[in-house]
Parts: structure tokens; C-alpha cells; sequence
């Protein structure tokens, strides 16, 4: 079949579009270009340095797209550059802006994948007359008997990614491959290395790809510095206890960067972001047993019926812990876990699932 | 079997031309400067190519000068042009908004060394108006750089009215003539330009080698600064293979030239009247003529280039959009802006430029696929949601 691969210039990508072409596909590579060229060629975005001492670009930058390249051309498949920076900046940088300045914490990566990666580029891959758009993944798609997909979680527990994927439909199910879902990363880099792949020993990129340094708050100011704006840090009794720059330095369950000074360590409890205000409170405080989460997918294909025991995951690296889940209405969830959960936040992803697969998921309201 | 219509791009090394450059480079590589045998030999490729270069564009073979491309002529006129007249007083430089980046950077790095420099817009016809140079010009203008054609869309432009604007001035006329030499007969007297650039890979000889003629009597600065290669003109060791190459390639084309330009052009003209009678919503972009007989620039309604381009190319059709040295953005063509095309028309433009390569039979072909697949890529929706 011709698949499309999406590659980043990562290992992960690379060694997912070399496993396609072993097994007898028609492998297109393409990659998305994300952001504007500058003439150092560098994207504006700063070089991570490996252990190795060569130096990489961050996610899709020039230098990764660099890289990409230099992989198909090893592995011997065509790669195209698909330009989508004002598509990115439409349905992933500006969302999380907005996200954050409205206090809430958002997961680009979620949306990147349900409104980029399997929108636009699949219809872009179906355009190839392309039978699946396949990425690197560390997830599984399984087809039962009834012709349904299930999404899984990734074998290597450690990489596993499927909560990012969790807004897939069983459309784009059907369209997508996750080759290297059930593999571990050891496994991958010696793939890697196994195909003299030059990206073998590449990091990976941990960061959110248009914010390489991390610091979320500086982006936040620099692309909207007129809807920053500064107000009070208050106790749960309502007591002003400090000020602040702006309610999207702040993150639930956030400890540091508070300036106040207390007997106990404070962690933010919630953001107001109509008054400006942040809440703090001690760390039992922090704990919450139940959340509501809207725009729900059911991955699974079908929404429970009254309460269903699952185990749910309210952030990437968060063990998933035992709660229950009904649907509220076509579009909202409710779950209540059976211990309290530590910094349940608004703006984040929470996935349900039973044993590894993703039954639904939604936005942590 | 890939059918290439990218030749204004870059076009295949002649066999000749590959015959020669290996010939040369395995068994004449001397240094062209040195005294001895070794140099000589390498001196006499020099004359023989710089002889083949000057008959195609009706010069001296004194008044040519070797460089490193297309890029480099330009650079070197413009920029020796304007650093030799700068003491004159002369800072003023016109050019048109259609040039090539070549042209267009080398224009803005002088003015941010404090250089005037005014940019004749054009109409749709793609073609600047002599009168409109005219008008720009002043007695302060040192240089007026415009092409000889448009490499997007082919246009050819009126140098010679245009020469003796500037000259009524006392300014000099540059041309890049990269989109030009090698398809249509240049007489360089009768063009009335003070320097002319060209390039080889634009008329089947090798990347990386072109040429600069200067009219004699015309000063330039040199660019590349060294030894007194190219009769102190331009320093560097000669790439004497590939100069063999160009002239090689510049022979040939003058001789095929006659029969080679009206077989192009109507295979061209068979390519533009298909695709507009078979693809709804197409439109050429710049006048018919006077053009170059291999171009075609086609604006299609309600398509991105780059999904076309990627689509013809996994059809195994090779075109391209915008211009090769632009590709990468999904901004417009400067030259489609230019022209003042509405944006929508400047996002879904395809350029068709044919070359020797290019029969009958792969036109018929292309005019059949490209009606499905843009019916294809209108059609294309978001995948389905369940």
C-alpha cells in the first residue's frame, strides 16, 4: 500500500518509515514545515547538543527537516516539505495562547495530532492517493472482528503516547499506523542503528516543539503581551497574600515562582482568569477525587453506559489511577476517582482507560 | 519515465557538454595562469570557450568575463558597476520589481549601504514599461539592471528603448539575460546593454559557471578580489572544465537555436491551449508575447501549488511554482505580486518551461492527467468524521 509517514527528522519517525518500506510499502516520507525559515536556517528555535556533541534543531526545525531528508534518502523514499506553518499557528500556537491566558494549562500535542496531523496532513496523504498516514507513535491500533478500532496504549510503558491521541476518531483510526506502537525505544534505536540511520542517537525532543527552552510564560508574552495582565495571588479564605504578572505563569498545583512568604509550602489551587486572580493553599488541598472534562471523544467507539470502572490518566506522566466514568451529555464526562488526585488541571487531557485501551477522553474543565 | 518541464529551472547537461568537461578535467588541468605547457594548454580550452560564449551573444571574445554562475554576473555588475561610479557622485540605481532575487538582494544590500534605489512596478502583462524606466530615471542614476525575460513567466522586455533611455541619462544598462542566452538569438550591439549576464546550466552546460560581458570601455569594480585571472577582472583559478562546458553548451545552442526555438514553442503553445481548454478555472498569468518559446505560467482557481506539484511529481511530471530559489514559503511569487494578480491567483500558479527534451507525445500526456488530478485535489475534503 502507499502509506504516508510523517517524519520529524526524530528517531522515532524515521525508524517507523523504515520499517513500512522493509515490509513492502510504497513509503512517502513528508514533514511538515511548522514554523518561518530565518536566514541562519535555524527557525528562530535553539540547538539541543547531544551526548555526542553534535547539535540538533529542537522538532521540525530546519535542521530536522534536514535531517528527515538525509533519512528517506537513505532509506530510499521519496520526502516531500508540506508547508503548514499558518495552519499550526491557527490550531496549535494560538489555542495554547489562549489557553494560558485564560489560565488554564494546555497540551498542544493533543491538538497538533486531532487537528494537524490527522486533518490536514491525512487529507493530505489521501490526496497521495495514499491508503494511511503513519507517524512514530508509541501507541497501537487493533481492528476487531466488527470492523471497530481500538486505540492501545504503546508496548514500552516508559514512551507510551496514546494519551495524546485520544481525540481520534474511528475515521482517522482507520487511516492511521503506528509501526513502531509496539515496540520499546531500545528497540527503536537499534533498528536505528541496525539501518546506519544517522539519527540513531538523536535525543528526543521532550519539550513542546515551538517552546524548545521550556519557558511557557515568556512565549505566552512575547505572541499576546495585550491580554497579560497582572492581579492578586489570594488564600482559599480570600486573603490577598500576593500579586502576580499574569495568570498564565501559573499552573495548578505549581509551587514555585509564588514570591510569598508562609510557615507551610503553598501550591496553587486554581486560576481565575475573568478577576486575574490565583488561589494557593497547602498541599492536602490540592488533592480532588472528582473533575468534569468536555469536548469528549469516545476513542473506543462508544460512550458507557451509567458508570464504568476505568483506571484515568489526568496528565502525560501521570499513572493512570482507578476512578469511574460516566458521559454527562453527548459531550461531557464526569470521573471520580476512588483516591484523591494531586493537582487536577483545567486545560489538561484526561484519558480513561480499561487496561491499555483508551476508551475516551476530554478537556479537564 | 519522468517527463521534465522544469528547464528554466535547470536543464540536462548536454552529452557533449559532459563529453568535455570530463575530457578537460581528466586531461587538461593545468592552471590557466602558469607559464609553462600545463597552462597553456589550459589557457587555449579558455580562448576556445570564451570565443563560443562571445558568437552566442553577438560580442568580443575580449569583453567576456567567466564567473561562478548567473548570481555571480549579477552580483559583479551591479556591485562593480555602483562601487566604480559611487565617487562620481552617481548613488541612484533602478530596477525592476520582476527581477530576480539576484538581482533584487544585490539592489537591497547597496541600499542599506546608503544607495537610492528605485523599483519600476509592471502591469498584468508582466512586461515593464520603457517609459516607466524612464520616468525613474535621474542624473544621479549610476545603473539600471532590468532582464532581458521574466523566468516565471517568460516575458520578454524592451531593452533596447530602455538602453537608449539610460544612456540619454549616462547611465549604464545591465541585463541577466540567464532566461534568455541559449533560447533566443542576443546581439548585445543591437540590445544597446553595457553588460549582460548569463548562465550555462540554463542551456544544457554545467552548474556553477556563467558569464558577465562588459561592453569595453565600461568600468567595473571587480567582485571577487585576488590574482589577475580574467585580465584582473575577475581573481580566481579557472574552472576550466566547466568553462569548457559552457562553451560547449553555448555552441550548441546557437547552433540548434533557429530549429530548436519554434519546435519549443509549439509544443508550448499546444501545453498552454490544452490545459486551458481541459482545466476549469485556469488562467495564463503575463502576455503572450513577446516571450521566450518555452515558458508557461498558469494560474488554477481553488488549488495550492505545492499540492499540484506534489501530485504531477508522483505522476512522475516535474514543474514548478513560484521560482526554484524561492520554494519552501508558501508566500507568492514576487513577480505574480508584482503584477498585481489577485492573491488567490498568485497561491495556485504552475510554470510549464519546456526544453529539448520535451516531444509531442509527453505534452498529450500531461494535458490528459492534470484536468484529474486538479478535479482530484478540488474535490479533497477533511477526512471524514465519525
Amino acid at each position: 500500500m502507499r502509506i504516508v509517514v510523517a517524519m520529524s527528522g526524530g528517531v522515532d519517525s524515521s525508524v517507523a518509515a523504515a520499517l513500512l518500506a522493509e515490509q513492502g510499502h510504497e513509503v512517502i516520507g513528508v514533514s511538515m514545515q511548522l514554523y518561518p525559515s530565518m536566514p541562519d536556517g535555524r527557525s528562530g528555535q535553539g540547538p539541543a547538543a547531544s551526548a555526542t556533541g553534535r547539535e540538533y534543531g529542537t522538532c521540525c526545525t530546519l535542521d530536522d527537516l534536514h535531517d528527515a531528508r538525509r533519512v528517506a534518502a537513505a532509506i530510499g523514499i521519496p520526502h516531500y516539505i508540506l508547508n503548514f506553518e499558518s495552519r499550526f499557528d491557527e490550531t496549535v500556537v494560538s489555542n495554547f495562547v489562549r489557553e494560558y491566558v485564560a489560565g488554564r494549562t494546555p497540551i498542544p500535542c493533543s491538538h497538533c495530532n486531532s487537528e494537524l496531523k490527522f486533518a490536514a496532513l491525512l487529507d493530505r496523504a489521501l490526496g497521495m492517493d495514499a491508503g494511511a498516514l503513519a507517524t512514530g507513535h508509541y501507541a497501537r491500533i487493533v481492528r476487531d472482528e466488527r470492523g471497530r478500532f481500538h486505540l492501545l496504549r504503546g508496548r514500552d510503558a516508559a514512551k507510551d503516547q496514546s494519551y495524546f491521541l485520544f481525540s481520534l476518531t474511528q475515521a482517522q483510526m482507520a487511516q492511521a499506523r503506528f509501526p513502531i506502537g509496539d515496540l520499546d525505544k531500545d528497540t527503536v534505536r537499534s533498528h536505528a542503528r541496525r539501518l546506519g540511520l544517522r539519527v540513531a542517537d538523536k535525543p528526543d525532543s521532550q519539550e513542546i516543539c515551538f517552546v524548545p527552552d521550556g519557558d511557557y510564560a515568556a512565549f505566552v508574552e512575547r505572541e499576546a503581551p495585550a491580554l497579560t495582565r497582572a492581579g492578586v495571588i489570594v488564600g482559599q479564605d480570600g486573603r490577598v497574600l500576593g500579586t502576580h504578572e499574569g495568570v498564565h505563569r501559573f499552573t495548578v498545583g505549581q509551587r514555585k515562582g509564588l514570591r510569598l512568604s508562609s510557615s507551610e509550602p503553598l501550591y496553587v489551587l486554581g486560576i481565575d482568569a475573568a478577576t486575574a486572580r490565583v488561589t494557593v493553599g497547602t498541599r492536602n488541598a490540592l488533592g480532588r477525587t472528582t473533575l468534569s472534562a468536555a469536548s469528549v471523544n469516545w476513542t473506543s467507539g462508544q460512550a458507557p453506559v451509567g458508570w464504568q470502572s476505568v483506571t484515568a490518566q489526568i496528565r502525560h506522566r501521570h499513572a493512570a489511577a482507578p476512578a469511574r466514568v460516566r458521559a454527562l451529555d453527548a459531550s461531557r464526562m464526569e470521573v471520580a476517582f476512588d483516591e484523591p488526585q494531586t493537582a487536577i488541571t483545567p486545560g489538561q487531557a484526561v484519558v480513561v482507560y480499561a487496561a491499555d485501551e483508551v476508551l475516551g477522553g476530554g478537556w479537564i474543565e | 519515465m519522468r517527463i521534465y518541464l522544469d528547464h528554466n529551472a535547470t536543464t540536462p547537461p548536454d552529452a557533449a557538454v559532459v563529453e568535455v568537461t570530463t575530457r578537460v578535467a581528466r586531461d587538461v588541468w593545468g592552471n590557466a595562469s602558469s607559464v609553462h605547457h600545463f597552462g597553456q594548454q589550459a589557457k587555449a580550452v579558455l580562448d576556445e570557450a570564451r570565443g563560443q560564449v562571445a558568437e552566442l551573444i553577438g560580442a568580443e571574445a575580449a569583453a567576456v568575463v567567466f564567473t561562478a554562475g548567473g548570481t555571480e554576473s549579477d552580483n559583479a555588475a551591479i556591485r562593480g558597476a555602483a562601487e566604480a561610479l559611487e565617487a562620481s557622485g552617481r548613488r541612484h540605481l533602478v530596477t525592476t520589481a520582476i527581477e530576480h532575487e539576484a538581482v533584487l538582494n544585490t539592489c537591497k544590500a547597496l541600499a542599506r549601504r546608503g544607495w537610492r534605489i528605485s523599483v519600476v512596478p509592471v502591469d498584468t502583462s508582466g512586461i515593464v514599461s520603457a517609459d516607466a524606466v524612464g520616468a525613474a530615471l535621474t542624473d544621479e542614476t549610476a545603473l539600471v539592471s532590468v532582464m532581458h525575460a521574466n523566468n516565471e513567466i517568460g516575458t520578454v522586455q524592451p531593452l533596447a528603448a530602455i538602453a537608449e533611455l539610460a544612456h540619454a541619462r549616462g547611465a549604464l544598462l545591465h541585463t541577466d539575460a540567464v532566461q534568455t542566452a541559449g533560447k533566443i538569438p542576443i546581439d548585445v550591439t543591437r540590445l544597446g546593454v553595457d553588460l549582460l549576464s548569463l548562465s550555462a546550466h540554463k542551456f544544457y552546460g554545467p552548474k556553477g559557471v556563467g558569464a558577465l560581458w562588459v561592453r569595453r570601455g565600461v568600468r567595473l569594480a571587480p567582485f571577487m578580489t585576488g590574482g589577475r585571472q580574467e585580465r584582473g577582472r575577475r581573481a580566481g583559478t579557472e574552472n576550466v572544465a566547466g568553462i569548457a562546458g559552457l562553451g560547449v553548451a553555448a555552441a550548441r545552442a546557437r547552433q540548434a537555436m533557429a530549429a530548436e526555438a519554434p519546435r519549443v514553442a509549439a509544443l508550448r503553445d499546444r501545453l498552454e491551449a490544452g490545459v486551458l481548454a481541459t482545466v476549469s478555472g485556469a488562467e495564463r498569468n503575463g502576455a503572450a508575447a513577446p516571450r521566450v518559446p518555452n515558458t508557461t505560467n498558469i494560474s488554477i482557481e481553488r488549488i495550492e501549488s505545492e499540492s499540484l506539484l506534489i501530485g504531477l511529481d508522483l505522476e512522475g511530471i516535474a514543474v514548478s511554482s513560484g521560482s526554484a530559489c524561492s520554494s519552501g514559503t508558501l508566500e507568492p511569487s514576487h513577480v505574480l505580486k508584482a503584477m498585481g494578480l489577485p492573491h488567490a491567483r498568485t497561491l495556485g500558479s504552475i510554470r510549464f518551461s519546456l526544453g529539448a527534451s520535451n516531444s509531442a507525445a509527453e505534452i498529450e500526456h500531461v494535458i490528459a492527467v492534470l484536468p484529474k488530478l486538479v478535479d482530484k485535489l478540488r474535490n479533497l475534503t477533511l477526512a471524514p468524521r465519525a
